[in-house]
């Protein structure tokens, strides 16, 4: 059988830097370093009176949510708005497609709004490719999250916390403790901590909540918490959905918290500087006791600020992309 | 032709600067480089002057005007201005004066940190190419070029003045 | 209607005939092989040199989507496409609209296929009432009507006690039974292996054990029941192997495999394509191998291709989202041409497992080309080419092997002795 050709990676332009975002596979160590340094730059726009920077003046950013996220939603809200492009948000859950419209209808009417960026959030794995795929390719693509596939702006704005706070990705032991099965940021962070070279990535979970396969991800999996902890520079808690008492996966929160909830006895298992993120909202007294999500080891609210300057720059690199290959094409059609 | 050493005119450049504020009477002036070159240059300045003042550092990469065209430039490093800009007197100094579209950057990033009382201009080099009527108070040579060259400033340690000729336009 | 097809090497599977030999046909049906008859003058000659002549392939699962589902496809479109494909009798699912448990559905289909269409049309029965699981259908009226097996498709019992009723019932009669193994509440909400390539792209696994515990609750209650089984879209190695067990112990199962399945693998899903989105789904490597073994071996001794054509909507949205199945009953030949070619089976083999093979686990008369069988004959090029999409029959065009080259091509099918295919 002759094999089709290879897709040329979706995200990627003509010169290989980014033209949308929607997965961190793929991506060489030295875009995300380009990415966690353009975004130390965006956060001392932040630090001055005026946080805006006129890059994006001119554009609009269009959020389109297709499930709910009032947090995500206003950090990208945000960032557009600081690189001075205009921002329209739609909440398409509540709106046209429950009206029975195809998402290929909404996607056409959307991109006669003539946008030239996209965020989109989805319930569904794979949602944000397969817009990429269906709309014109000059407009950007930003995945604010696809089912449990990807969150790779959450991925790197953890990264930033990291490196802020910790340093060199080479030196550190981070370990991720939760419900993987389900979660699109822990797929995105073990990712993102492979390709910064973390030696030491752990993912910490009962049995119900480790997907199949993780050995591709590079991780070390642990089901003991206490042992999965042992001195680690950086604990990484993922949220704990009400949903996932029901089918079996566990008995209740209250065992959760017992087996591998982050009180301050387990903290003091992990290095003594170590710190501990959250990608929110947390359940206090479920993933997380109280002092210690409210303790200076927290750099929690700090992700809030690193999410903006993340955003900001993935924005602006993308954009920065478009452009490019914009240019590339205008090139290409003068020389035929 | 012969380019001139940066050593002998930053020197002509500080008595010229001394001068010009005397004149206008601003004391206490806040010096602000723009990255990287101008930085340099204004290091040198401010040791030809004896200076203890802290300097800011101005990374105009986000005020370029030409995003749309050839995108964000890689390794951008944030501006750092240790001083408040409200109401403050600023000594505005780059290597290379050219089109002036990075001196009119940098007043644009300038303006979104507060309202200067005034800036003095200072360009080691002007090429005598303006797209944009921006000129400087104070100058340390004159250069013309050739359409195929380009110069560049070498430093931090020592300064110098490279001319390159490109073969492609 | 005198028809001679001349210098075709001609390949029987049931008498294991490999040679070459002229094919005389009179009135729909084969009156010799070898040497003409006297008094036989031909009205039409087909040149069959350089040609393999076959038994018209036998498909035992095809989605016609008619009654009630006229976007996705309906028995004209659907047994056309099937005709391409060197397909002359296939069986069609009940899963129509009205649901095939009532005679006169079957009738209808019957009817339709007898004016429009280019195949032979076996129908399968709901096995329950509107697939519910609950109450059975009117099983023994359905096959006075002409179904020739029944199934409830990948639909569950609601209880094992219903199940084995319903199979005892059956066995009364001496109906098969086809099981689609997959257990309802293992596999719920999965729309992908349960593997890595599910894990890494964030896709609701269906573990192996959907299959196989389903598949050994069947076997005992088969062995309980003593009905005639046929086990249908074998998915897993281990499944496979349950197989070969019963196999060995006496059980006269029989059980077929997706021609898909034998080339395709969870890998296909790394780009969310969902042309490949099918149910049950696309498994490991190591499952795909042992399903060859299986094939091989003749445990599975039957392929079909589970053809179920669907409009361009159904496909178009995020994986989760669009419908499950696959197009492709005009490529059985071909397919099975591209597994030859890599080796997996040799051509005899192929051919036995898509005609003797799946007419003996239904007993239906197909499948076998000898002096008084009907004149229903696939006639290939095995050096030609079949660009996928270059024609195309279905109503359907959700098949992940458009615009891919694929070894061997259909010039003739033959339906009754009247061409139903040809592209010379």
């Amino acid at each position: 059988m002759t094999p089709l050709l290879p897709k040329c990676p979706l995200q990627l332009n003509d010169e290989g830097r980014l033209r949308h975002f929607l997965s961190l596979d793929g991506l060489p160590r030295a875009m995300l370093t380009e990415i966690l340094d353009t975004a130390d730059s965006f956060l001392e726009v932040g630090a001055r009176a005026v946080k805006k920077v006129p890059l994006m003046r001119g554009m609009t950013v269009c959020n389109v949510f297709f499930e709910n996220s009032t947090r995500t939603r206003t950090t990208f809200e945000l960032a557009a708005k600081r690189l001075s492009a205009d921002v329209i948000t739609l909440n398409v859950s509540t709106s046209s497609t429950s009206k029975g419209e195809t998402l290929t209808d909404t996607l056409r009417t959307l991109e006669a709004m003539a946008a030239d960026m996209f965020v989109v959030r989805h319930a569904e794995s794979g949602a944000a490719h397969f817009i990429a795929e269906h709309v014109s390719p000059n407009v950007a693509i930003i995945n604010g999250g696809d089912g449990r596939h990807s969150h790779p702006t959450q991925g790197m704005l953890d990264m930033l916390a990291i490196r802020r706070h910790k340093g060199d990705f080479t030196q550190l032991k981070v370990a991720i403790v939760g419900d993987i099965l389900h979660s699109r940021v822990a797929r995105s962070n073990m990712l993102a901590l492979k390709t910064l070279g973390c030696p030491d990535i752990r993912v910490i979970a009962p049995k119900t909540l480790l997907p199949v396969g993780l050995e591709q991800y590079g991780v070390n999996v642990y089901t003991d918490v206490n042992k999965g902890l042992k001195d680690v520079d950086v604990i990484i808690m993922l949220r704990l959905q009400r949903e996932r008492m029901q089918g079996g996966l566990l008995p209740s929160e209250g065992e959760f918290y017992r087996l591998y909830g982050l009180s301050e006895q387990r903290l003091a298992l992990a290095h003594p500087e170590a710190i501990v993120l959250h990608p929110g909202p947390i359940n206090r007294g479920v993933e997380i006791d109280s002092l210690v999500a409210d303790s200076p080891r927290s750099v929690i609210l700090n992700q809030v600020t690193y999410g903006i300057a993340v955003r900001m720059a993935v924005l602006s690199m993308t954009m920065s992309g478009q452009n490019e290959q914009r240019q590339l094409d205008a090139e290409k059609q003068e020389s035929l | 032709m012969s380019l001139p050493d940066p050593a002998v005119l930053i020197s002509a450049m500080a008595r010229d600067l001394q001068a010009h504020l005397k004149a206008r009477e601003i004391d206490n002036p806040r010096f602000v480089g723009i990255h990287t070159g101008g930085v340099w240059v204004a290091n040198a300045l401010l040791k030809e002057l004896n200076s203890e003042e802290p300097l800011g550092i101005l990374n105009v990469s986000f005020y370029r005007d030409d995003f749309s065209r050839s995108g964000l430039h890689p390794q951008v490093r944030p501006s750092q201005l240790p001083f408040d800009i409200e109401n403050q007197h600023l000594v505005l100094i780059d290597d290379v004066l050219m089109s002036g579209r990075t001196i009119r950057a940098a007043h644009n990033e300038l303006f979104d940190y507060g309202r200067p009382a005034s800036v003095t201009l200072v360009c080691l080099l002007d090429l005598n190419a303006r797209e944009l009527p921006i000129r400087p108070d104070i100058v340390g040579a004159t250069l013309s070029l050739e359409k195929n060259q380009r110069v560049k400033l070498t430093g931090p340690e020592p300064l110098a003045i490279v001319l390159k000729t490109i073969d492609h336009l | 209607m005198r028809i001679q097809i001349n210098g075709a090497r001609l390949i029987d599977p049931a008498s294991k005939m490999d040679q070459q030999a002229d094919i005389f046909i009179d009135d729909g049906k084969i009156v010799a092989i070898g040497d003409t008859p006297r008094d036989f003058v031909a009205d039409q000659m087909i040149d069959g040199n350089g040609l393999i002549a076959a038994p018209g392939l036998v498909d035992i699962s095809a989605s016609l989507r008619e009654p009630g589902y006229g976007r996705k496809g309906s028995i004209a479109s659907e047994t056309r496409a099937a005709a391409a494909g060197g397909v002359t009798s296939l069986c069609c699912t009940p899963h129509t609209k009205p649901i095939l448990d009532t005679p006169a559905v079957v009738d209808l289909i019957l009817d339709k296929a007898r004016d429009e269409g280019s195949c032979k049309v076996f129908p399968l029965g709901a096995f329950s009432q509107g697939l519910a699981g609950e109450q059975l259908a009117e099983l023994f009226t359905l096959r006075k009507a002409g179904c020739v097996a029944f199934s409830n498709g990948l639909a569950p019992f609601k209880s094992n006690r219903v199940l084995r009723r319903a199979l005892e019932y059956a066995a009364t009669f001496e109906l098969t039974v086809i099981f689609h193994p997959q257990d309802p509440d293992l596999a719920e909400g999965g729309i992908a292996h349960e593997g890595s390539v599910a894990t890494f792209r964030g896709l609701a696994g269906i573990p192996e054990t959907a299959e196989t515990v389903a598949l050994s609750r069947d076997l005992l209650l088969v062995e309980q029941s003593g009905v005639r089984a046929h086990f249908s879209q074998i998915t897993t190695a281990r499944g496979a192997r349950l197989i070969v067990k019963a196999q060995a112990r006496g059980l006269p199962v029989t059980a077929d495999v997706a021609m898909y399945q034998l080339i395709l693998t969870e890998e296909a899903l790394m780009d969310f394509s969902s042309f490949y989105h099918v149910l049950p789904p696309l498994r490991s490597l190591a499952d795909r191998e042992g399903l060859r073994d299986a094939v091989r071996s003749g445990v599975i001794s039957a392929i079909a291709s589970h053809h179920q054509p669907h409009e361009a909507d159904a496909k178009l949205d995020p994986f989760a989202a669009t419908e499950p199945g696959i197009s492709s009953i005009e490529l059985l030949l071909p397919l099975a041409m591209s597994l030859v070619e890599e080796g997996v089976f040799d051509l005899p083999t192929a051919l036995q497992r898509l005609t003797t093979g799946p007419a003996d686990a239904l007993e239906l008369k197909a499948g076998r080309l000898s002096v008084g069988a009907a004149a229903d004959i696939v006639l290939f090029d095995p050096k030609g080419q079949t660009v996928v999409g270059e024609s195309w029959f279905s109503k359907g065009r959700n098949c992940p092997f458009m615009g891919h080259v694929l070894p061997g091509a259909v010039r003739y099918t033959l339906l009754n002795g009247r061409v139903t295919h040809k592209n010379v």
